[in-house]
């Protein structure tokens, strides 16, 4: 009886506890992923209770037009702000993970923006780039009258929205570096000053192997979100002047054309392009590695 | 294995939920919602989805709905106001529960109005007393009611106009531009604004296609001709769009643009003209309230194209008020959308054409009757094609987005000419037409 009952709440018990998260995610995640790629091979609407399977019309659709995939240039200046991103954070973690005056309110400010509602954002520098908006005053202050519309062109529309991007975001990496950081050892630093290492030989030879799992996460994060941007220009240029990235193309698919069936397609193909792309990072640096310095 | 087992029934039990998800909220059977006969016999409460969340929030609609119960005293409304209508109704509709009366969302396909929404009575009986019936009309029974009508045009400052020696109203779209130069040249005010950036501003030029050839057919035209040919109807209305930003005559950065700060810039004066509709010279002139210049200042004036010297305004309806299939309070919900349409004065406290036939036409439209300005009420027999057309083409018809690629060549934003960009859309517009078999 009572080995029964052991073996009973052994096994029954760590499922009580999942029970609940794992209902969340299968409900919030997989039910609607599922859903979005049983869509995919229909020609579903969003709306009509009538919907045929079609087969793989619909990629086959998506992969005889090549314009829909020209989008992704627009991706390449969001890779190349994450990549100013990474290192802008990796830096200030680094300093600030020293003894610095103020550290505490620099960590708040360099944070801060990750806290603000994207839509917010959004607005608050669709007022920063406007003619004579906060950047055209900054710029006046240095006596210099830059009168250009930032957002007027391709490649200086972009290359805002993806400044943007980083003033967002870089308080998130930042926080996952300093985090990672902090939980190197201390005794490590002071073995390396007694040795007489200067600061960048101790960010080289200590800092950076100690949290290289986290740099290979925010790489893929980086990476994965250059990929998948979409809040920031939706809201500021709804994609128009050249800033259409693939997601706003998907939604203006579902929403403005419903085809929400090649839109859903066209969501399987963005995963499985991330997750390729993940494949092929990883497989490139591995990052076994990360145990060896504690 | 164990956990692949487990991954197994995971993945089951997510398909398993997918099935029952799509369309749910359709229904098969017809149902009709009936008149009222005696306004105390019917009672419950309704609720009306709506996309005025202004009107919710400053207590306008609770004020329509205490003088509805002076009728129906056993009635109660309830509004639920939605921002971003569109998108949140339609995924709503996928369920049973959308409200008892709610605004037809424009991507519903017209052929799927009966599975929705209850039928207010036949066509050819509604439409003696109702205009614009004809686009809620799926065999012979209509589906929904519009709030009120509206027609295209330009809103502008007359005070600025007058100040650059402009006091008839243009003819020629040729005429419009040397208006606006003269604007420009004569006054401190920007002669256009695009209003770019919220995108839905350039939409507006949509309905301005059947000015240019002034044919009530003219939505049918679109169906069964190429609207965007040399000479084509949108092509026409579009090509002025073009010249206005390609002669420098629209504002400097269109990028940055905001619509709720450029009403007080036309009521100021410092924007002279926007292209969009009769509904938007209410809020330029209460705009010119609370900037403290003369409303009347604000006024109203058709696409520069005329027919046999007369110029034709198109009017098209605004939202169409309809009953949900699924209400419980049918009766009481088809009150409410009649009463809104009849009794209410919506459209006269909008300064909008009253859905009703005999009504008159509002203040603002004074000038078009003095110049027999010809209105003219648009044949939709075939809408919902123009709809499958414009999806299945995307090519955006009535959206803002090639209106947007337009204004971008036109500043040197983007490369190309305006003839590429209609001659792709012209190619993607017939070519689906041809594919669904339309032409």
């Amino acid at each position: 009886m009572s080995a029964l009952r052991r073996r009973l709440r052994g096994g029954v018990v760590p499922w009580l506890f999942l029970a609940a998260p794992l209902a969340l995610l299968i409900t919030f995640t997989y039910a609607p992923v599922a859903n979005m790629v049983a869509y995919s091979f229909t020609d579903w609407d969003g709306l009509s209770p009538e919907l045929n399977y079609v087969g793989t019309e619909n990629y086959r659709d998506l992969f005889t037009r090549s314009e829909l995939f020209e989008v992704f240039f627009v991706s390449g200046y969001y890779l190349a702000a994450s990549a100013v991103q990474i290192v802008l954070a990796l830096y200030f973690a680094t300093v600030l993970s020293f003894n610095v005056r103020f550290r505490n309110l620099f960590k708040g400010i360099l944070f801060f923006p990750y806290l603000v509602n994207g839509v917010a954002i959004g607005f608050v520098f669709l007022y920063f780039f406007q003619d004579g908006g906060t950047l055209d005053a900054l710029f006046g202050l240095f006596g210099d009258e830059p009168d250009r519309a930032w957002l007027g062109d391709s490649a200086s529309a972009n290359t805002s929205l993806a400044g943007v991007s980083v003033w967002r975001f870089m308080g998130l990496n930042f926080v996952l570096f300093l985090g990672a950081i902090q939980s190197i050892p201390a005794e490590l630093y002071e073995a390396a000053e007694l040795d007489g290492a200067n600061r960048w030989q101790q960010f080289r030879h200590i800092i950076a192997p100690g949290i290289r799992p986290v740099i290979s996460l925010s790489v893929i994060l980086a990476i994965s979100g250059s990929l998948a941007v979409f809040e920031i220009p939706y809201i500021m240029t709804g994609g128009a002047t050249g800033t259409e990235t693939f997601v706003i193309q998907t939604v203006d698919l579902a929403f403005k054309f419903n085809k929400t069936g090649l839109a859903s397609a066209a969501a399987v193909v963005l995963l499985l392009i991330v997750l390729a792309v993940t494949w092929v990072q990883r497989a490139l640096v591995p990052d076994d590695k990360a145990g060896d310095l504690v | 294995m164990k956990g692949r087992a487990l991954a197994g029934a995971l993945l089951a039990a997510a398909l398993a939920t997918t099935a029952g998800c799509t369309g749910s909220g359709a229904s098969s059977e017809k149902k009709e919602a009936k008149a009222v006969d005696d306004p105390d016999k019917v009672s419950g409460t309704i609720e009306v989805i709506t996309h005025r969340t202004d009107l919710v929030e400053d207590g306008t609609m609770d004020e329509y709905a205490a003088e509805f119960r002076r009728t129906y005293p056993n009635v109660k409304v309830e509004f639920d106001g939605v921002t971003d209508y569109e998108g949140e109704v339609k995924t709503r509709m996928n369920s049973d529960d959308y409200g008892d009366v709610l605004m037809i969302p424009g991507t519903v396909k017209k052929n799927d109005y009966p599975r929705f929404f209850a039928s207010l009575g036949k066509q050819a009986e509604r439409s003696r007393k109702f205009r614009f019936t004809e686009y809620s009309t799926v065999d012979g029974e209509v589906y929904g009611l519009s709030i009120y009508g509206s027609i295209p045009g330009f809103v502008y400052n007359k005070r600025v106009w007058e100040e650059a020696g402009v006091t008839d109203w243009p003819t020629t779209p040729a005429e419009f531009l040397d208006d606006l130069k003269a604007v420009k040249d004569r006054t401190d005010a920007v002669p256009y604004y695009t209003n770019f950036k919220d995108g839905w501003p350039l939409a507006q030029w949509w309905p301005a296609h059947s000015s240019a050839s002034c044919d009530e057919r003219a939505d049918v035209q679109v169906v069964e001709g190429d609207p965007f040919a040399e000479g084509g109807t949108v092509r026409t209305v579009d090509t002025l769009l073009y010249d206005i930003v390609d002669r420098g005559l629209a504002e400097k950065d269109p990028t940055t643009t905001n619509w709720e700060g450029s009403k007080p810039k036309i009521a100021k004066g410092e924007v002279a003209t926007m292209f969009l509709g009769s509904w938007a010279v209410v809020q330029m002139r209460d705009a010119a309230e609370q900037a403290g210049t003369d409303p009347d200042d604000i006024g109203f004036m058709p696409f520069p194209h005329q027919v046999d010297g007369t110029f034709c305004a198109g009017l098209s309806p605004d939202y169409q008020q309809a009953v949900s299939i699924h209400s419980e309070h049918k009766e009481a919900a088809r009150a409410w959308v009649d009463w809104f349409a009849e009794k209410s004065g919506y459209a006269e406290d909008n300064m909008n054409v009253s859905t009703l036939r005999d009504a008159p036409l509002p203040g603002v439209l004074a000038e078009y009757e003095k110049q027999n300005v010809e209105l003219m009420e648009l044949d939709q027999s075939r809408g919902a094609e123009m709809k499958e057309l414009d999806d299945a083409s995307e090519v955006g018809i009535d959206d803002p987005d090639y209106r947007q690629e337009l204004v971008d060549i036109a500043r040197g934003a983007r490369g190309g000419s305006p003839d590429e960009l209609f001659a792709d859309l012209s190619k993607r517009w017939t070519g689906a037409a041809e594919e669904l078999g339309y032409r």
